[in-house]
């Protein structure tokens, strides 16, 4: 599965003004709610990293004791690499919960279990995880919106998966019988 | 409030439904999926009295519904019951205005109480301002929220949906979601709302899922 990338993500927060180690972990923790909150540890180790490849710049030190003093500017090798992030698509990846709903749709067809059943309760666990995103969308604002939009349109795309998935299982049974490894057939 | 047991339902030799079950409280949002073929809209049908059941039963409060009269039932859904398809399926020929009014002045409310009371149900759902154009003059989106005041504005106990938004774009169908259920939960009404989205199955209180004339997945008390 992708992750967004914090040392991009920092380098991208920094472009707008140069900032304190504290400002940009504050910053990044107010627009990235759902991601997990940054430690300040892992917020001064990045920027250090970032001046190593030369991504950003020391754009002065405050008066003051501490890492916090310090002050961080994109550079110009880091507006580049922001750009070749920025202007890259990301891969589309199919998403790991179809994954293991795959495989656990054989395994119930192999072991005589009834995958429609396990289709009906997935497809409730992901109708409850849509209304628990529409009432965040309702009450959020409008970073909360677009991020619960996102999860709604990958659990609906899943949902038409599951349906897909329903209508096809007398078919994938056969495959599976057809692919049985069990000692007495094999 | 809305009771269902064992509903078969036949349209010549084909079973739409076929021991249907589910329970539906007064002021509940359901949504009812399912593929299709499944049986979701003669179970919506049904419901509203459209279609008459081979076997089961239906009740709505302490009455049973299902073997009335036609003109009982076409009293009944009258009163109680309002009606949001798929295209609005407003009276082309009337303006906005007078297709919200048309329930009341059916039944018989004042002439002026029935003009006040569409007014204000056109301005909560954003659409005063076309109201005095006809269905074909005004955009999808538009045109399917004067069609939800129309089905709110007798405060019926009971909203019908048969995928409402399913002709908009989904900032409109949005739009449309957020009126039906607001305004069904403000005045009380219980919403039965059939789609085949789970964007908007996501509005209702719990989703229900027919496959082959029954009701396999969902709560029945």
């Amino acid at each position: 599965m992708a992750r967004v990338s914090v040392p991009l993500t920092l380098l991208g927060l920094l472009e707008s003004a140069a900032q304190h180690g504290y400002t940009l972990r504050q910053r990044y923790d107010e627009l990235f709610s759902g991601a997990r909150p940054l430690k300040s540890a892992q917020v001064y180790a990045t920027l250090q990293r970032l001046a190593r490849d030369g991504l950003v710049d020391f754009a002065g030190i405050a008066a003051g004791e501490g890492p916090d003093r310090r002050l961080y500017a994109i550079s110009s090798a880091g507006v580049c690499e922001l750009e070749r992030w920025l202007g890259e698509p990301e891969v589309p990846e199919v998403a790991a919960t179809r994954r293991v709903l795959f495989a656990k749709v054989v395994i119930a067809l192999t072991s005589g279990r009834s995958a429609a059943e396990l289709l009906d309760r997935q497809r409730q666990a992901h109708l409850a995880r849509m209304r628990e995103m529409r009432a965040a969308r309702q009450s959020g604002d409008v970073i909360a919106q677009l991020d619960a939009d996102f999860e709604m349109y990958h659990l609906d795309a899943d949902l038409k998966w599951i349906d897909g998935a329903q209508a096809r299982l007398d078919r994938l049974a056969a495959v599976v019988r057809g692919a049985d490894l069990r000692p007495e057939d094999s | 409030m809305l009771w269902v047991k064992d509903l078969a339902v036949r349209y010549g030799p084909t079973t739409a439904l076929d021991g249907a079950d589910i329970e539906i409280d007064r002021g509940e949002i359901v949504a009812v999926m399912g593929p299709s073929g499944s049986g979701k809209s003669t179970l919506l049908y049904a419901l509203a009295g459209l279609v008459r059941p081979e076997r089961g039963e239906i009740r709505l409060g302490d009455r049973r519904i299902d073997n009335l009269s036609d003109t009982e039932r076409s009293r009944l859904r009258l009163r109680s019951y309002g009606f949001v398809l798929q295209f609005g399926d407003l009276v082309p020929e009337l303006s906005l205005r007078e297709n919200v009014e048309l329930p009341l002045r059916l039944l018989k409310v004042r002439r002026a109480e029935a003009a006040a009371r569409a007014e204000s149900m056109l301005r909560m759902l954003e659409v005063d301002r076309v109201a005095d154009r006809r269905p074909g003059q005004v955009s999808g989106g538009q045109a399917q929220r004067a069609a939800v005041a129309r089905a709110l504005v007798h405060r019926p106990e009971i909203i019908v949906a048969d995928e409402p938004t399913g002709a908009l774009d989904s900032s409109a169908g949005e739009l449309v979601l957020d009126a039906l259920t607001g305004l069904a939960r403000e005045q009380g009404s219980t919403v039965v709302l059939v789609t085949h989205e789970g964007r908007v199955a996501a509005y209702a209180d719990r989703t229900v899922f027919l496959r082959d004339g029954r009701v396999i997945d969902g709560d029945f008390a």
